[in-house]
């Protein structure tokens, strides 16, 4: 204890105690406020309708609003004030708790990055909140929220500095620190401008917008003035029907053609509308540049991130694209990062781009995509045929149910005899599916690299480095071993990687392979 | 590199499996017991529930614990772990001591009654984060240890 104190005073001189941001009460606050409303007005709701909102209920209400608002602010303020941190000689410290108090220390060499996320209310004051990410898995990440954008910034540069001390020579560091000052300056690799986003858009194509819009409405349904499904009910009783029906046969074909097609245009339009709004509020301003520091990506119009992923910690690359867009010539690149994206695992480092464009990001990764001398294999003919029998045999034997069912029940039941026909033809699509796609599930290995790629018309592409893998396992189920392949599943940093039914020799022999390179460099001495 | 042969686990493993299972069938054996006694079943049935408990104990008491032991094993080479387990699902897991980030011996009540121990290898994967290799006698868990971390200080020395 007493030592730690000293390391403590010690330590001051490098930095001392600070807290975060005031303002960081107003976002709390309206946060919370934010979630408190509802319920609120469910109570004022509820109140309302039982008509005697008047008098004391209503005074009651109020006061309750009033102190249940004070609780929070003073919740908030006692959170912040009970919230320190530090940047130290050695760690990043994080005092937190109003009660309990929790202490954590994150040691330089285990922090793989820092990371500032604004979001909408935390942007407009000009707040940002910082991330030390220590590839845990997002979880328990040490986070920081939140400080002013300057205060971001000093203590992304500060961090970054100590960790490279940690870990580089001292004159390395040096020429580092004086590049750090510079870093604003990348040299760009990838940029969106508003063209490419409404492209980007355009083939983001989603219809979630009317789920949700019809969930919504049936979850609130109750606070709208009228029942929207008496009103339809009522419009349609009281003189929809006749006046439609009559409307409708009295147009003629071309007309219910045109109404149909309107109605699908109609369709069209807002699922393309919806992709371009998602898409420019997540992409909007999309910019990845290569700092001396590891590729800097900043994007967002509502949120914005700016996210550095250094370059050796790039574990593996994904190349995907989609069915339509394939046919345009449009391709995804994306990064299997030890450090995480708070969402998805993958760091998307150029979601929309040309096979030309995406050429400088995979040579400035380190890494490199299949050229065409690679030799793939495919998996086991076993493998397919299983595939085959296990996807096929299910519907099979459930129009086998279908059959013994129509024999054994009166002849009163109906449709049996077309629902045998239709899971038999199930049955054949998913066979001819099974086996077609296996042609296209192929993997390769050469002398530093892992390619596996899937899919026919949208084709994934994985490429994992053979030295940074962590370790291999063969795993065989018992049709597997019965039938003589396996899976080859390869321990990845942030993510997965695994060639699937491959035949059992030619796993080992490669498992014995990739394990050479493995195991010749070690973990702290892999390229940074 | 897969021909070379496994090491196998302590004896004393398959006796903390059984006793394992025999804790499994315990709540079975008192539910059958008692509805024996309450004699929920007619007169020539009255201990019929007894089979549910009996058949547990067969397997999970005498079946399953051998075929466990026999399915695993593991080999030490001078740069590698490799750990081999599953009677059903059969899966085949080499570690190379130049990925290990960290180690664990650990040993439960039961497996401290018997000497034995789990010895865990952690790496920076997300599959296979933790590779578990359990009843290795304790001695041998911690000499194994010992050999790994000195393989690992060496190596990034």
């Amino acid at each position: 204890m007493n030592a730690e104190a000293g390391t403590q005073l010690q330590d001051a001189r490098i930095g001392e105690w600070r807290r975060v941001s005031t303002l960081t009460l107003v976002v709390n606050t309206v946060r919370t406020g934010g979630q408190a409303l509802i319920p609120i007005g469910f109570a004022l709701y509820s109140v309302s309708k039982e008509g005697g909102a008047t008098g004391w209920a209503a005074l009651a209400l109020g006061l309750g609003g009033i102190v249940l608002f004070s609780l929070m602010v003073g919740g908030a303020w006692l959170s912040w004030y009970r919230l320190r941190y530090r940047i130290g000689e050695n760690d990043v410290r994080l005092e937190q708790g109003i009660i309990s108090r929790s202490a954590r220390s994150v040691p330089y060499d285990r922090i793989q990055d820092v990371s500032l996320e604004q979001k909408l209310i935390p942007r407009l004051l000009g707040l940002v909140e910082v991330k030390f990410e220590t590839g845990a898995g997002g979880k328990d990440e040490l986070k920081l929220s939140y400080v002013s954008e300057s205060e971001g910034e000093r203590l992304r540069d500060s961090v970054r500095e100590m960790v490279d001390g940690e870990k580089a020579p001292v004159t390395h560091s040096e020429a580092q620190a004086s590049e750090t000052r510079a870093e604003p300056v990348g040299e760009t690799l990838f940029a969106m401008d508003t063209r490419r986003l409404l492209t980007f858009g355009l083939f983001n194509f989603s219809l979630v917008v009317f789920a949700v819009l019809l969930g919504a409405m049936q979850q609130l349904e109750f606070l709208l003035p009228f029942d929207v499904w008496d009103a339809v009910g009522d419009w349609f009783r009281r003189d929809g029907i006749e006046q439609a029906g009559a409307l409708v046969s009295g147009y003629g074909a071309a007309a219910q053609i045109a109404a149909l097609v309107y109605s699908v245009a109609a369709l069209i339009v807002v699922g393309m509308a919806s992709g371009i709004v998602t898409t420019f509020l997540r992409d909007w301003e999309f910019r990845l540049e290569r700092t001396p520091k590891g590729f800097r990506r900043r994007r967002g119009l509502l949120t914005k991130t700016d996210v550095v992923m250094p370059v050796h910690r790039v574990q593996a690359l994904v190349l995907k694209t989609g069915i339509v867009r394939r046919l345009f010539g449009w391709h995804g690149l994306s990064f299997i990062s030890l450090a995480q994206d708070a969402k998805n695992a993958n760091h998307d480092v150029a979601p929309f781009a040309r096979l030309d464009e995406l050429q400088p990001i995979v040579d400035a990764s380190g890494f490199a995509l299949p050229h065409a001398a690679v030799s793939w294999h495919r998996p086991s003919a076993n493998y397919r045929a299983d595939k085959v029998a296990l996807s096929a045999g299910l519907c099979f034997l459930a129009a086998l149910a279908f059959l013994v069912a129509r024999w054994l029940l009166p002849p009163e039941a109906q449709g049996l005899g077309i629902g045998a026909v239709i899971m038999s033809i199930f049955g054949v699509i998913f066979a001819v599916q099974q086996a077609f796609l296996w042609r296209y599930h192929r993997h390769a290995v050469d002398a530093q690299y892992v390619y596996t790629r899937r899919g026919w018309l949208a084709p994934r592409t994985e490429v994992a480095s053979r030295i940074k893998l962590q370790s291999i396992e063969v795993a065989q189920g018992p049709l597997a071993r019965l039938r003589g392949y396996c899976d080859l599943k390869f321990g990845l940093a942030g993510g997965s990687f695994a060639i699937e039914g491959l035949p059992l020799e030619d796993a080992q022999e490669i498992r014995a392979r990739v394990l050479e390179s493995i195991a010749a460099v070690d973990f702290a001495k892999l390229p940074r | 590199m897969d021909t070379e042969p496994l090491t196998k686990l302590d004896p004393a493993y398959t006796t903390v499996m059984r006793i394992e299972g025999a804790l499994t069938v315990l709540p079975f054996l008192i539910a059958a017991t008692v509805l024996g006694v309450v004699g929920a079943f007619p007169s020539p049935w009255t201990w019929a529930p007894m089979i549910v408990p009996v058949l547990i104990a067969l397997v999970f008491v005498i079946l399953v614990p051998l075929k466990r032991y026999m399915a695993r094993g593991y080999h030490m080479s001078d740069d590698r772990l490799r750990v081999v387990k599953g009677v059903m699902f059969h899966a085949d897991t080499v570690v190379p001591f130049s990925r290990v980030q960290h180690l664990d011996v650990e040993q439960g009540p039961l497996e401290r009654t018997f000497g034995i121990a789990r010895l865990i290898l952690h790496t920076a994967g997300t599959h296979n984060s933790s590779v578990t290799l359990p009843g290795l006698a304790h001695d041998t868990a911690v000499a194994m240890r010992e050999d790994i971390r000195a393989h690992v200080k060496r190596e990034s020395l």
